[in-house]
């Protein structure tokens, strides 16, 4: 009888353990998994809660990049649908960032409705681009 | 030449099978013999393409889409494996090398069960070489022989990253005899203290150098990629991290299986899957199906041959450990209140944790397939996986201590007293005169717990000063390893919860004030490499007395089109003061304002420092006496 209960404290510990830990994950994909947005699907869609973090990919548009007086700029990104989306992003830009490039900008929209990026993707080499993107592009094409 | 190393490879493709018949027939020798001549017709076919990176020879396809004449002769030879065909010759000759080596080594009584290992092995070489062959070949040759070649991918030409893939690799592909082990012990139906004591210096001797490759790949995310940080749960390195979870829970479990003879069948599905999380890892980072930023250009129909791999090799694996699972003996029980009962809570924390990395790494895929594009990032990993590694850690030094059957547990509340006594501590000075968080506050009292915790056991066990440097070999080892895991927690918290960053724009001549730091423009030149040239700035940094120079710079390789961010750091001792030259931007009055990230980064060495000190006490661990087993036993 010793023995066992000794035994049923370990699988209690190992229990509450597992319980916890699914409950952990899958609050935790709830809360923090970001989803992708191409500027037509926040046009479909609607725009995402605002504070959320989110991801939103396409194309710098041509000519779109606006330079602030410190390291903030503005720039549109275009999915090739005709919506574009405005992000503003303080902070150093990719290597691969250019005009006409793809990138995914991380972020999250404020209450105004306005996308401010904490982070920028660009294509990594020239044989590599985002992977959503790749999906973007057949999807609008 | 080239062509000798094809052929070369065939042979080595052959004798991997042959050792594979021989060695699954039970022929020791004849399956040691051909792992050491298999070895060598490998060792020949990689110096071949060793040579042809070493001499640009363009004719060979791989050599033209991956060097160049320019390149420092150090990366022309790096460069073999700095791609995905040359990545994969590496990966057999390491699968090879382990046969070869474990064929002169292996030295367990059993004469039958090596002779299976080896066969194993030979089974999964000869798989790795069919798909080298097969599906990625590097003796492709071209012709005509273009003049010059494309480059490499230019943030591979780099010290850390020119060692990583061989130590990542040893460490992956040291796991597939681990594996072979597993699987020649279940074939001969025992898994006892014998088949333990020789897996767990196999286990060893894959794990070092995984932990080291990992370290030196986040060491070189740190320093090239211009972010501040070193590690972003990024699926191609949580991809190197399941490996090393499970191979961690090994280490431990086969513990149990050599000491007691308890555990053999759960150590045997752990020795299983550790390997089937490298060819996971294998699959994740060469197929593209997951977003990352250090993905390379992949190629989705290897992706399913590696794939394929993964659920032939995994699959059969775990069949026979389904069909021979329930005949092996099981030893002797035990109780959760018992040295053995803590290394079970130790596995169990692990794979739990393992499973959470996994689950965030895949969600992405499973939601694609539901029809969502989502990614998986930082906050997900920081509410899962940091909590549940945080309990294994609490318990460490308290559980250390129990002894093998039954321990006492009756000074347990004093260990839980002591530990609340560190964490108040740490809140009492955080909420007085440092400003640390609670949850930061928890982290370092943690830290302090696993380092004290490690010297208190080792003096536990030596009783006198006299003695400590009698310790075994594994004791040292187990220390060293336990309180590097101490500095590694103090440096990931000190570093996370400390770190200040800022993104500036300065013109020459301008200055600017970051965490305490007055940073002043000198100037922005260009300047010109062997195969780049680059635009450097230069920066004066002033704190109180001290000056700094700090030269970070933009380098532009013309052969591979791209540009790489070479960072400038400048180490104070107890923090990192870390630049990245960003783009220069013209205003409107056409002044060239440049962006600048600079990080303040504290105590990050002793994220390095704790990480090399768990390779070394694992590095340890491999030597000194061994475990005697009863003769009856063996």
């Amino acid at each position: 009888m010793r023995a066992r209960s000794k035994r049923l404290w370990g699988v209690a510990i190992a229990g509450v353990l597992l319980v916890s830990a699914v409950t952990l994950s899958a609050v935790a994909l709830k809360q923090h998994a970001d989803l992708f947005y191409t500027p037509q699907l926040l046009a479909e869609q609607g725009q995402p809660e605002a504070g959320k973090r989110v991801r939103i990919g396409g194309w710098v548009q041509i000519d779109s990049i606006k330079y602030g007086e410190g390291a903030d700029m503005i720039f549109l990104i275009e999915d090739g649908s005709g919506q574009t989306l405005e992000v503003s992003y303080t902070g150093v830009v990719p290597d691969l960032f250019r005009e006409g490039e793809g990138v995914v900008a991380t972020g999250r929209f404020d209450e105004t409705g306005a996308f401010t990026a904490e982070n920028i993707l660009a294509k990594h080499d020239e044989n590599y681009q985002p992977r959503e993107l790749k999906n973007a592009r057949q999807a609008t094409s | 030449m080239i062509e000798a190393g094809h052929f070369a490879a065939f042979l080595a493709l052959i004798l991997s099978f042959f050792q594979a018949g021989q060695g699954l027939m039970g022929q020791r020798r004849a399956a040691g013999l051909s792992a050491i001549v298999a070895f060598g017709a490998m060792t020949f076919s990689f110096v071949t393409l060793i040579v042809a990176f070493a001499t640009s020879d363009f004719s060979v396809q791989l050599v033209a889409a991956n060097s160049h004449t320019l390149k420092p002769f150090v990366y022309k030879i790096a460069g073999t494996w700095g791609n995905h065909e040359g990545s994969m010759a590496l990966w057999c000759l390491v699968g090879i090398g382990f046969g070869a080596v474990a064929a002169k080594l292996l030295a367990t009584g059993r004469p039958k069960f090596e002779a299976r290992a080896l066969g194993v092995q030979g089974l999964l070489n000869g798989g790795a070489l069919l798909y080298l062959l097969l599906a990625s070949s590097p003796f492709t040759r071209l012709d005509p022989a273009p003049l010059q070649g494309a480059g490499l991918n230019p943030l591979l030409q780099d010290p850390a990253l020119a060692a990583h893939p061989p130590m990542l690799y040893l460490g992956y592909v040291g796991y597939s005899f681990v594996f072979a082990l597993a699987a020649a012990g279940l074939i001969e139906g025992r898994i006892d203290r014998v088949w333990a004591r020789t897996a767990r210096v196999w286990a060893l001797a894959a794990f070092v150098p995984l932990t080291l490759g990992i370290a030196l790949g986040s060491y070189w995310a740190y320093y090239e990629l211009g972010w501040g940080g070193w590690w972003f749960w990024d699926p191609v390195e949580n991809a190197s991290l399941m490996p090393w979870l499970i191979g961690a829970a090994l280490l431990h479990s086969v513990i149990v299986t050599e000491k007691r003879g308890s555990f053999g069948v759960w150590t045997a599905l752990l020795a299983v899957l550790a390997f089937c999380f490298s060819m996971l890892g294998a699959f994740l980072v060469r197929s593209g199906v997951l977003t990352s930023v250090h993905a390379f250009a992949v190629d989705p129909l290897r992706g399913s041959l590696l794939l394929a791999g993964l659920l032939v090799f995994g699959g059969a694996a775990l069949i026979l450990f389904a069909l021979r699972a329930g005949k092996l003996e099981a030893g002797p029980g035990w109780t959760t209140g018992s040295r053995e009962g803590a290394l079970m809570g130790n596995n169990l924390v692990l794979i739990v944790a393992t499973a959470t990395v996994l689950l965030g790494t895949l969600f992405p895929l499973i939601a694609e397939a539901a029809g969502q594009t989502m990614s998986v990032g930082e906050p997900y990993f920081n509410l899962t996986f940091t909590p549940i590694m945080s309990l294994a850690l609490i318990a460490l030094p308290v559980v250390q201590a129990w002894s093998w059957g039954k321990a006492d547990l009756s000074s347990l509340w004093k260990w839980g007293a002591a530990f609340a006594g560190i964490v108040a501590v740490f809140w009492l000075a955080g909420i007085g005169p440092f400003d640390i968080p609670l949850l930061a506050g928890i982290g370092l009292a943690i830290a302090v717990w696993l380092i004290a915790g490690a010297a208190m056991e080792i003096w536990r066990r030596a009783k006198t000063a006299k003695r400590l440097g009698k310790m075994p070999a594994r004791v040292w080892g187990m220390t060293l390893a336990h309180a590097g895991l101490g500095f590694f927690v103090l440096g990931a918290v000190l570093e996370t919860s400390g770190r200040a960053h800022t993104t500036i724009a300065l013109q020459e001549g301008q200055a600017t004030s970051v965490a305490g730091w007055q940073l002043t423009l000198d100037d922005v030149e260009s300047i010109e490499g062997p195969n780049w040239y680059a635009e450097r700035a230069t920066l004066t940094a002033r704190r109180g007395g001290t000056v700094a120079e700090l030269q970070p710079h933009k380098r532009f390789y013309p052969a591979a089109q791209m540009p790489t961010t070479e960072t400038a750091i400048h180490k104070t001792g107890l923090a990192d003061l870390y630049v990245a030259l960003g783009d220069g931007r013209r205003n409107t009055q056409g002044e060239t304002r440049w962006t600048f990230e600079v990080f303040l980064n504290p105590f990050i060495d002793l994220i390095y420092l704790g990480t090399i000190l768990i390779g070394l006490g694992a590095l340890l661990s491999m030597f000194g006496r061994k475990t005697r087993v009863k003769e009856a036993e063996a």
